[in-house]
């Protein structure tokens, strides 16, 4: 290196550093683009056999060669959604508790545990789903079921057939498993409401709760419809533990005790077998998922980072 | 108002009313939550620890997995362990210097610029991508060329991983503080060196501890690993080439099969996996409780 | 240095009142509002303040001056029990509020303020709309009958000299609202809860000299039905506002390095800064120290 030289140009080294650290971040892009073209690439065969009224049916039979998704769809639409109304109030009793009620020192074992039930991974759920808690779901769903056989409207999503697999078996252990997601996601959201807001409430004579609907909500409301939508993305795309507790049986059905599929399941369980126009169907089930949850991640990520960055600049 | 004034004393207290009851409640409500979600994680965490403890030992983690038309037949999980440890770290070997590398760039080259904001931007999406469509893509691009092998396995949970290593470098080094950067400027450093020898020596605590919560998070996924490793029942030492097993795969497997002797391996392999978990998230917590009383 | 003395004495009106007699009502009605006897407040271990006791009286305006750290925010906010939301916070000694004792037995914090408002040093605007802002108070207090509703908010801000600024765009965001406007919507939005104290935490630090005089201007409307107690720490507003005026100051050990905040002087206004009877007090108000 020459000393005196002040517009020595930049070393050799820094230059490839820096090209590797910008190849490592497009890789990203690189990753997400090639997935849409390589499996819509895979599942060309099954676009083009099905036609539009394919893709748009319900009837899924291998052995006709029809392979039309909705069913799944559906499967996967109820199970998600079946899991947020439950995931929703336990997540935010909790991020609230963790917040605004409980002092800090508590709220550090509580965390812990939340994410104690993040690390346990998506096929013991599944395992402890379909050989312990369906077993004992089925019963419960058996006593409902006959109670309610008849009653119009709750006797045709509660009624019978019922089965230990089923929609509510898989949405309700897709509540546990996304419980620690939006809990997570909200604390963070409402850990940005300024301190001086939460004064003004109170300094009205607010109670708590009259403080977290007058001050914390309306800051943190949009931050929280997106990490209920992060949760919901997760939802859809949890593949194992549903793919062992649905139930495995395709059908569009108000009960929501009778057995069902969803998208990742169907592709899980059966994509081992599969081949032809079958393969690619299950790869073209892949491929709405995938679009699917791209669609609910970017409008929620948009939003949560919206929402905090506002009471951030504010 | 003024009009207090002939009142001597004023009551203070807050009269019993709906207003205090539903606050009550809520609190209730909110403490009711926790007690609710603590139910199945107790649950199964008390199942799979007495299911599995009495079939854990040192002979199940190494024996062969016997066929399953043998139903009496425990046998262990060797096989599936062995893969499970070769597939990930392989899969930790390709994410973590590209992750990290990639929030070097987000945070130290990109900082403000638009390209590093949409790469930031897709990571957080790209992980919400579900699992088994990372397997899919394994399978399009790479499976369906050269085969089922253990590195197919670990360039699924490799793409797993990328995003949630690129998010959590990034969040730790964002927390050096510039002026450490500066006193290297200061001294003729170029930005590589400064990165090199002062930004991430100083974040390295932080960076651990995010790549080993992204390693459990890999450890335990199945999903990715169906269409690209095959899950075989036999020791595959080479990762780069033949059919693999995995420990989340054998219970998938072992999880639907009726005879008791499969049942028992995927309760053995259940807690191994959480074990697993579990000591690789203790230790991300420890790296994380020491780094930060060092960092301030 | 020493006109920043003469101009409050001349901007302000003599009456004839002798000003050194500390009980004598400047101008309220002379009953007690607070009484605090020998309190000293605590943070976890820290002493913030130490043996502060005085008086405030009904109608009047009393200020708290004092240099930055002396604990004078700390003690308004121990008048409506605001510091029970910091943990490890907590006062010692006999604070009443009209001769019920604050830190009693039984005290619900909660009916504590909605008796003693407080008014913060950054406007604080829920971001809702101007109605519902002002709204907020009145409706956890019961209220729901619209009409009711809209005769409070229009009361309050009329009371917060805020009504023909904002009556067509009642329904708009409250953070739209400029900085001068946004306090005095706070203002607005603590009246409407109809207290018996505002406490005011430097309520125009944040604010221009025109919004600043606009405030001031209310305060004097108000006082006639509120009795005020304001946090500044600008020593002309405290001779523009108030009638009564304490003034804190920082006492430091040099053996155990601590500072804790003490009340050095209370008086009327007048007499603490035309005639300090504690030499800190006359270097403060000269400018010599703070």
């Amino acid at each position: 290196m020459p000393a005196s030289a002040l517009t020595e140009r930049r070393p050799f080294g820094d230059r490839l550093f820096q090209i590797l650290a910008l190849a490592a971040g497009l890789l990203v892009l690189a990753i997400l683009i090639l997935i849409a073209i390589t499996t819509s690439q895979q599942s060309a065969s099954w676009f083009s056999s099905q036609g539009l009224s394919g893709i748009f049916s319900a009837t899924w039979n291998p052995s006709a060669n029809k392979f039309g998704p909705m069913g799944f769809v559906y499967g996967t639409a109820i199970s998600s959604l079946i899991a947020i109304i439950i995931a929703v109030p336990l997540s935010l009793g909790i991020a609230l508790l963790l917040t605004e009620v409980v002092p800090r020192r508590w709220s550090r074992p509580i965390v812990y545990l939340v994410d104690l039930l993040a690390v346990v991974p998506s096929v013991v759920w599944g395992l402890w789903g379909i050989l312990v808690l369906a077993p004992w779901l089925q019963k419960i769903y058996t006593s409902i079921g006959s109670g309610v056989k008849g009653v119009p409207v709750i006797g045709s999503l509660f009624g019978p057939p019922v089965s230990g697999a089923s929609f509510f078996t898989a949405g309700l252990i897709l509540a546990f498993m996304i419980t620690p997601i939006i809990t997570s996601l909200s604390r963070e959201v409402i850990a940005t409401v300024p301190a001086i807001d939460r004064e003004g409430a109170y300094a009205l004579g607010a109670t708590r709760w009259e403080m977290i609907r007058g001050a914390v909500w309306p800051h943190s409301q949009s931050g929280i419809v997106g990490s209920i939508l992060l949760g919901l993305g997760r939802a859809m795309g949890e593949t194992i533990a549903a793919a062992l507790v649905i139930g495995s049986s395709v059908q569009v059905t108000s009960h929501l005790f009778a057995p069902g599929d969803s998208m990742p399941a169907v592709i899980a369980n059966e994509f081992g077998e599969a081949s032809g126009t079958f393969r690619a169907g299950l790869i073209g089930l892949g491929v709405l998922l995938f679009l699917l949850t791209i669609i609910i991640n970017v409008v929620a990520r948009g939003v949560v980072a919206r929402s905090t960055r506002r009471s951030r600049g504010a | 108002m003024a009009a207090t004034t002939q009142r001597p004393v004023v009551d203070l207290r807050e009269p019993a009313s709906w207003r205090k009851t539903k606050n009550q409640i809520m609190t209730g409500l909110m403490v009711l939550a926790m007690l609710i979600i603590i139910v199945p994680l107790v649950f199964v965490l008390y199942t799979v620890i007495s299911k599995g403890a009495g079939i854990i030992s040192g002979q199940f983690l190494t024996a062969a997995i016997p066929p399953n038309v043998l139903p009496a037949n425990l046998g262990g999980m060797g096989p599936a362990v062995v893969g499970t440890l070769e597939i990930t770290a392989l899969a930790s070997v390709i994410a973590i210097p590209l992750g990290v590398l990639g929030a070097i760039y987000l945070n130290e080259y990109g900082k403000k610029n638009v390209l590093a904001r949409i790469i930031g931007f897709m990571a957080d999406v790209m992980t919400g991508v579900p699992s088994i469509v990372m397997g899919l893509f394994i399978f399009s691009i790479f499976t369906l060329h050269f085969g089922f092998s253990g590195l197919g396995g670990a360039l699924a949970l490799a793409c797993l991983m990328l995003p949630l290593i690129i998010r959590s470098s990034q969040e730790m080094l964002s927390l050096v503080p510039d002026a450490l950067r500066e006193g290297s400027y200061a001294l003729g450093a170029s930005r590589a060196r400064v990165t090199v020898t002062v930004v991430l020596p100083t974040a390295i605590g932080g960076i651990v501890s995010g790549c080993l919560l992204a390693v459990a998070r890999a450890a335990g996924e199945t999903a990715p690993l169906l269409f690209t490793i095959l899950t075989v029942t036999s020791t595959n030492t080479n990762v780069f080439s033949g059919a693999n097993t995995a420990l989340p795969a054998q219970i998938f497997t072992n999880a639907t099969s009726p005879y008791n002797g499969a049942q028992a391996r995927a309760w053995g392999a259940a807690l191994t996996l959480i074990v697993i978990a579990f000591i690789l998230l203790v230790g991300a917590r420890i790296i994380t409780a020491r780094f930060t009383r060092v960092g301030r | 240095m020493t006109e920043r003395q003469a101009q409050p004495a001349a901007a302000r009106p003599t009456v004839g009142v002798t000003p050194s007699v500390q009980d004598l009502p400047a101008t309220g009605t002379g009953n007690h509002v607070f009484d605090a006897n020998g309190i000293s407040i605590y943070y976890s271990a820290f002493r913030a303040v130490t043996d502060v006791s005085f008086s405030i009286y009904e109608n009047e305006i009393t200020a708290f001056i004092g240099p930055s750290g002396c604990g004078k925010t700390t003690v308004l906010r121990s008048l409506n029990r605001m510091n029970d939301l910091i943990a490890g916070a907590r006062v010692e000694g006999d604070v009443r509020y009209r001769d019920a004792p604050l830190y009693g037995p039984g005290v619900s914090p909660i009916a504590v303020r909605r008796k003693i408002g407080m008014v913060f040093q950054k406007p604080n605007p829920f971001p809702k709309s101007i109605y519902d802002n002002i709204a907020y108070g009145p409706r956890i207090n019961g209220i729901r009958n619209k009409k009711q509703l809209d005769e409070i908010v229009e009361k309050s801000l009329r009371q917060g000299a805020l009504w023909d600024e904002v009556k067509h765009r009642l329904k708009t965001s409250a953070l739209g609202l400029s900085g001068g406007q946004a306090q005095r919507l706070c203002i607005a939005r603590t009246l409407a809860v109809e207290p018996d104290v505002v406490l005011m935490d430097e309520p125009c630090s944040a604010l221009d000299p025109i919004a600043t005089s606009a405030i001031e201007d209310l305060m004097k409307d108000i006082k006639s039905q509120y009795t005020i107690v304001i946090v500044t720490h600008n020593m002309q507003q405290a001779t523009r506002v108030s009638d009564r005026t304490a003034f804190f100051s920082v006492l430091r050990n040099e053996k155990s390095d601590t500072r804790t905040g003490v009340l050095v002087e209370y008086g009327q206004t007048r007499q603490i800064f035309e005639d300090p009877h504690d030499p800190r007090t006359q270097a403060y108000v000269t400018g010599r120290m703070g």
